[in-house]
């Protein structure tokens, strides 16, 4: 759009910012042009916390990288309840609990993958699959469990499955709650000894995990980072300190 | 004891004053999500009638949270004023609707009782009034605070400037408080809540905001929006603070979860008055509050979250804050899970708030995942302009970058004062025509190629 409202004299700031500013106004009031940009940035952020995730397509990225993949529930039924209820999005359905339990090896699992949808399936369909390549090569030593796909998934949800799998680290890659400019942001939450009852404390977070923030193959040096470093403390949380650098360990 | 209302063959019973309160709640998520809600419709309307038959004395007998266990209830118990409450005494909960209704009940009458009343009597006759009976009531009465300007005249709203920024980066924060001031903008207080908790980061960000206000001469108050701790130690640290900041909710273990209570609120509330930097009045407190939060941090003993919304204001006014902001519809849908109830809500903060005699502001808020949309935020918005409310939030075309949700916009506030006639801050009023912002009527101009706060981009762009 050429015509309408012209942005205002001070425009040239918008380098320094992604905010909103200089804009220009109708009178008081939006110029067109703005109002529907926001319309459609706010509209890409509700369709991305009510897509639903696709299974299938994740179940097949997996079978071609030779993994296995395990759907499960929350208790929550639909996306209208899991938004209500966010109780329910933490725990499994029966069903799911006895399937993971059924899944789990006599030795024990060192850790669990969780694909969730949590408030933005677009950012696990996205950006999950890169990080998990960029993660997976240097844990070939690791004892992993299959690969768990969540639906209706809160954070927490990962101390039920990780109980039920018997893995001793869960990490819960689950799509973070969209902002206008940011529709497909992915989460990633480490829990050592997940079990239900685990509290925000006892995790470490990484937020922002896509191109334009946190990019998943850094991402996930990060990640591989705080795992080995709950493994080796044999903690998560308060306790684990994010310090990881991209030059190396830092000097103590 | 117990309470109970008949409707045709049957009998309604409520345990206690605290589940008749939660019970005759308008319906929202966080009180289901509780346990404590309605069962049916029919079940609501019985215990407002319940409700409305309970005379307004019971409350100063019956506590929602044991006095013994939260030092809230005792200072709302301790600091009741029984000669105010004289007024009212003789009244049911039903009768005070109308008695703030009536067209003798002016802004002075609701201020001579508002240290009669509790929290609870506030959230209770709220629960038995329309939308329009908040928008009515409200609007009579104003609160008038000072630091370095009036806020809170008739006729007048308003502006927190709220340039938030995702890494605190103060070229992109002073961008947007350059914006903000270009559209009239930050005569409430330019207050920036930081990405991070790092001392030097909010001691950089309250350095800038006080040399853009001393350069300009603004006749307005900045504040960086930081736990109670960080301002005490940016005080200590000799940053110039002019407001203490809190998050704060209506029990003790609320407040607990936010790391506070009432005693470093009144450090700090000491420390910054200590600085003596208001000109004009001594107003310095900045609290945000908002429904849900109690239950949220897992200490609401069982009560409705509208309740213990107006239990965290009966805490705020013995601060004498210059503002109090209810944020209230960043919590999300599981608390109020719609436009409609994000509605309800802010016309309920606002009236409690202004009832018990706060300066209240509203953050007209909402995130994603909430079923609301900007309609919903301009039908709110206008509702608390028409109640009187005291400021709104200005953030660069509403959106947030930093916080990730939608509030108000500098637009938005020029909606407002089209419609309505209001106008901003008499001192910032003053500095806005004075600086060449606005006309003698308070419209923007313009700028001209001189103008200072465009010389003050051309060196931001140009910084290294």
């Amino acid at each position: 759009m050429n015509r309408g409202a012209p942005p205002d004299p001070w425009h040239r700031l918008r380098a320094l910012t992604a905010a909103r500013i200089a804009i220009g106004r109708a009178g008081g009031s939006l110029p067109t042009r703005e109002m529907l940009s926001f319309s459609l940035d706010h509209a890409r952020a509700r369709d991305a916390v009510h897509q639903a995730l696709d299974r299938a397509a994740l179940q097949e990225a997996l079978r071609e990288r030779g993994l296995r993949g395990l759907s499960v529930h929350s208790a929550a039924a639909d996306r209208a309840e899991f938004l209500r209820r966010p109780d329910l999005g933490r725990r499994l359905t029966a069903d799911s609990r006895a399937r993971l339990q059924a899944a789990g090896e006599d030795t024990g699992y060192d850790l669990a993958l969780v694909l969730a949808d949590g408030l933005s399936a677009i950012a696990v369909q996205r950006h999950a699959l890169a990080l998990l390549d960029a993660l997976l090569p240097p844990l070939s030593d690791w004892r992993l469990a299959p690969i768990v796909i969540a639906e209706q998934a809160r954070v927490a949800l990962g101390d039920d499955i990780g109980a039920a799998l018997g893995a001793r680290q869960v990490v819960m890659l689950i799509g973070e709650r969209p902002g206008l400019s940011s529709p497909d942001s992915l989460g990633l939450y480490l829990t050592h000894e997940p079990r239900p009852g685990r509290s925000d404390a006892d995790r470490n977070c990484l937020s922002n995990v896509r191109p334009e923030g946190l990019a998943p193959a850094a991402a996930a040096r990060r990640l591989d980072h705080l795992i080995r470093g709950a493994r080796a403390l044999g903690a998560s949380g308060i306790a684990l300190k994010d310090d990881f650098s991209e030059d190396g360990p830092a000097l103590a | 004891m117990g309470f109970r209302h008949d409707v045709g063959q049957r009998r309604y019973r409520f345990d206690d004053l605290r589940c008749l309160l939660a019970k005759a709640s308008p319906p929202r998520s966080g009180d289901l999500l509780a346990g404590v809600a309605a069962q049916s419709e029919e079940e609501r309307v019985a215990a407002r009638w319940a409700l409305a038959e309970l005379p307004l004395a019971h409350f100063l007998d019956e506590a929602i949270v044991p006095y013994e266990e939260d030092e809230v209830t005792r200072l709302i118990i301790d600091h009741h004023d029984a000669a105010a409450f004289a007024e009212i005494a003789h009244l049911t909960v039903g009768e005070f609707r109308e008695w703030l209704l009536a067209d003798d009940t002016d802004g002075a009458r609701l201020a001579a009782i508002a240290d009669g009343l509790t929290p609870e009597m506030a959230a209770a006759v709220s629960k038995l009034m329309r939308n329009q009976d908040l928008v009515l009531a409200a609007s009579k009465r104003r609160v008038v605070t000072r630091f370095r300007n009036t806020l809170g005249l008739a006729g007048r709203l308003a502006v927190r400037l709220q340039p938030n920024h995702p890494t605190d980066d103060v070229r992109g924060v002073a961008a947007a408080i350059l914006d903000g001031l270009m559209y009239g903008c930050g005569d409430a207080v330019i207050g920036i809540n930081p990405a991070g908790d790092g001392l030097a980061a909010i001691v950089d960000l309250l350095h800038l905001t006080d040399e853009i206000r001393t350069r300009f001469d603004i006749p307005t108050q900045t504040c960086v929006l930081t736990h109670v701790t960080n301002t005490l130690r940016a005080i200590e640290a000799g940053a110039p603070v002019d407001l203490v900041f809190q998050s704060i909710g209506g029990t003790e273990a609320t407040n607990r979860s936010f790391g506070v209570d009432l005693a470093i609120l009144a450090e700090a509330q000491a420390a910054a008055l200590a600085l003596g930097r208001g000109s004009v009045g001594d107003n310095l407190m900045y609290f945000e509050t908002g429904q849900g939060s109690a239950l949220s941090a897992d200490a609401h003993h069982g009560a409705d979250q509208q309740t213990l919304e107006a239990r965290a204001y009966g805490m705020a006014r013995r601060f004498d804050p210059l503002l109090v902001n209810t944020v209230v519809g960043f919590i999300g849908p599981e608390y109020l899970y719609d436009g409609r109830e994000i509605t309800r809500a802010g016309l309920e903060d606002h009236f409690c708030g202004k009832l018990l005699g706060l300066p209240m502001g509203c953050d007209v808020c909402y995130t994603n995942h909430a079923e609301a949309d900007q309609n919903d935020m301009d039908n709110l918005l206008t509702l608390l302009a028409a109640a009187g409310v005291n400021f709104v939030m200005g953030v660069p075309g509403a959106d947030d970058i930093m916080l990730n949700y939608q509030s108000t916009s500098f637009h938005d506030a020029l909606y407002l004062r089209r419609l309505f006639g209001l106008d901003r801050a008499p001192e910032f009023d003053d500095w806005l025509e004075r600086i060449g912002i606005t006309d003698a009527g308070g419209r923007l101009l313009p700028p001209t190629p001189s103008h200072p706060l465009l010389g003050m981009a051309d060196a931001l762009e140009r910084a290294p």
